[in-house]
């Protein structure tokens, strides 16, 4: 099954499941989705289930809250990550701070899902990784998958989830194919899973990265290198205790990500490695992220500014050198 | 559509609205044709192809001093406000020879030195920009114009009221023209829309709301040429709505299963470039002789444009780091 497909399985499995669940966005309905995902939903579950929206991204966002407050449970579409600029203050001052505010007076179970990352050539306001800021932000929760299984299983939780979920996709995802499965399929929040086992170097990633990091392992393991690639699924919660378990065994620490390297992803996981980890590590734990400048349209621009297999590689062989 | 009384125009004026439709539809053309090539990388572009008659009614009467700030779909708008078809395609095309050295691409084609500000990936994004050009215009104290193009699912962005109030609160000299493709994506404006007309709106700002059909070139020109006068006389904005229709789907990937073939040849009987060629030859502005050498001209332009983007060179990426601050 293809990551869309089983993205637009867990929808469909949770808005039967649940009358309370209910999907709004732009062009989500009739025409089943920009990036296809929700296909045929429209027509099986009807348009008081499947909403279409203007592109009025604040409405949307904020809708989403104002249907929680008054008992829904609702699943919102940004067409791209890029665009939650439009809507951040719902998002972030609203959304994110509501519970807290109010002292636990209500639950938050909405889900924003959205899908970024660049390698089409899309440019600067269509191909960013922007899950950092939502990290940095408290009262939301970040999940990021990898593959087909993981995708369905941590939607169908967040959509269960009494808390604010920000769901990311990846735009080059949505092709590849995995098992996922059979029957009810649930995978909880805050649970890292291992990629791969290895001994001399762990590297903690998420999303495309994963693919990237898969093949940089292969290469290192030609030249004697077992990493260990531990996909963290969600950033929040973050599961560190598989993380630093992994640091524990190999002593080495490199973080991908495709988002920017300052402030990025990358720098909480290594501070937080360094501070739990210090008498464990052989060396200074690296990072590999998008370079700090807007993602250029040009290909060999977009090449040279997003992690490729190479910078993996060559951030792993100074590791372990 | 309500048959706009038009005052006649020039002859020359004739023909290069006829010229300047012609040079939008041939660019579009070309753009497609290289996008189905593989020769355009990234997004697929948005094709004006159909709007024509809005660019040409509007942009060719600008000054060159005056601003304009696109969409996504801008292509036909930056080439009549003045920008070159060559340096526009390989822009497109993301070489270094583009506007924007292949940063940019088919959705920030812009020129500030043309006055084309910008367009944008970002729905409903340019008009509070061009609100800023109106303040700027303002605070200079010249009589620029800033034209603001946006799209009938634009109109649902808050960006449309913050910036409408803005410009009519201030007497901005900012003209605000929606280009009603009935669509947004896949979605039919009557599906999102408040009001049947994006020009409904423009009483609860008490600015002239002026519906034109985006069809037909001179009634553009006329419901132009009167905004651009109140602007420049510091009268405030006005919101400009061209019934329209683009005949692509929203880009090139979109088979556009929400609309009719039936619906799709009926816009085109009512196509800008032939209908008006039509007109001016019954005129007798031009000859048939001297429309086939105006729409040879403007293919020989796109022809050029593809030639200059095709053999130009990819940025460098040892330059990649170029343009982040200045
Ligand atoms: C803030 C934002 N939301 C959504 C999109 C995706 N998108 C790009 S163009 C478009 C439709 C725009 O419709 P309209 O304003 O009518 O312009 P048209 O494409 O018809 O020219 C959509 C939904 C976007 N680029 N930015
Ligand atoms: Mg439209």
């Amino acid at each position: 099954m293809t990551y869309r497909d089983a993205i637009n399985a867990a929808l469909a499995e949770e808005l039967e499941r649940d009358e309370r669940v209910f999907l709004l966005g732009e062009d989500v309905g009739l025409f089943g989705g920009a990036m296809a995902v929700t296909k045929g939903l429209y027509e099986r579950f009807g348009e008081r289930r499947v909403q279409d929206m203007p592109i009025s991204e604040s409405a949307i966002v904020g809708g989403t809250l104002g249907a929680v407050l008054t008992g829904l449970r609702p699943v919102a579409e940004i067409m791209f990550i890029d665009f939650v600029g439009v809507c951040m203050d719902q998002i972030v001052n609203q959304i994110a701070k509501v519970r807290y505010m109010l002292g636990g007076q209500v639950e938050v179970p909405l889900v924003i899902r959205t899908q970024g990352g660049g390698g089409k050539s899309y440019a600067a306001q269509h191909s960013q990784s922007l899950e950092a800021w939502f990290m940095h932000t408290p009262g939301l929760k970040v999940v990021i998958p990898s593959t087909p299984a993981d995708a369905k299983g941590l939607l169908k939780s967040a959509i269960r989830d009494n808390n604010p979920v920000l769901f990311i996709e990846h735009k080059l995802l949505y092709n590849e194919k995995g098992e996922v499965p059979e029957g009810e399929h649930l995978v909880p929040l805050g649970q890292a899973r291992v990629v791969r086992e290895g001994s001399g170097l762990t590297i903690a990633t998420y999303s495309r990265m994963v693919g990237l990091v898969q093949q940089a392992a292969e290469g290192l393991a030609a030249e004697g290198t077992e990493v260990e690639i531990v996909d963290l699924r969600t950033l929040t919660p973050l599961d560190e205790e598989t993380m630093f378990a992994s640091v524990r065994k190999t002593g080495r620490f490199l973080a991908v990500e495709e988002g920017h390297l300052t402030a990025g992803v990358g720098a909480e996981l290594v501070a937080r490695v360094t501070k739990n980890c210090f008498d464990y590590l052989d060396g200074p734990p690296e990072r590999v992220a998008a370079q700090d400048r807007p993602i250029p349209c040009a290909p060999a621009l977009e090449k040279a500014t997003l992690p490729q297999v190479e910078d993996i590689l060559t951030a792993a062989r100074a590791l372990v050198g | 559509m309500p048959d706009m009384t038009v005052p006649p125009l020039p002859p020359e004026t004739m023909r290069a609205l006829l010229q300047g439709m012609m040079r939008v539809r041939a660019f579009e053309e070309a753009v497609h044709d290289l996008y189905q090539r593989k020769l355009l990388p990234g997004m697929s572009p948005h094709l004006s192809a159909g709007q024509e008659a809005v660019a040409a009614g509007v942009c060719l009467q600008l000054r060159p001093d005056d601003y304009m700030v696109t969409t996504h779909r801008g292509h036909g708008h930056s080439l009549l406000k003045g920008m070159d078809a060559q340096r526009m395609m390989a822009e497109l095309c993301s070489k270094e020879t583009g506007y924007c050295h292949g940063r940019g691409g088919t959705m920030h084609i812009a020129s500030p030195e043309v006055g084309c500000l910008g367009a944008n990936g970002i729905v409903g994004a340019g008009l509070p920009i061009a609100v800023g050009a109106g303040l700027s215009i303002q605070y200079r104290g010249t009589d620029q114009v800033c034209v603001a193009f946006f799209g009938d699912g634009a109109s649902n962005q808050g960006t449309f009221h913050e910036s409408v109030n803005l410009a009519t609160a201030r007497k901005l000299p900012v003209v605000f023209v929606c280009e009603n493709n009935i669509y947004a994506l896949s979605t039919n404006f009557a599906r999102t829309g408040a009001t049947p007309n994006v020009v409904d709106r423009a009483r609860g700002y008490d600015i002239p709301g002026v519906t034109v059909d985006g069809m037909a070139v001179e009634g553009v020109y006329a419901a132009t040429t009167t905004a651009l006068e109140r602007a420049r006389s510091g009268q405030g904005p006005t919101l400009i709505e061209a019934k329209t229709y683009r005949y692509y789907g929203h880009g090139a990937s979109d088979h556009r299963p929400y609309r009719t073939k039936e619906e799709e040849a009926q816009w085109r009987c009512s196509d800008a470039i032939q209908c008006y060629g039509d007109l001016l030859i019954e005129r007798g502005v031009a000859t048939a002789a001297e429309r086939d050498d105006l729409s040879a001209r403007a293919a020989a332009e796109a022809q050029a444009a593809v030639d200059f983007a095709v053999s130009s060179p990819d940025p460098d990426p040892a330059r990649v780091g170029d343009y982040v601050f200045a």
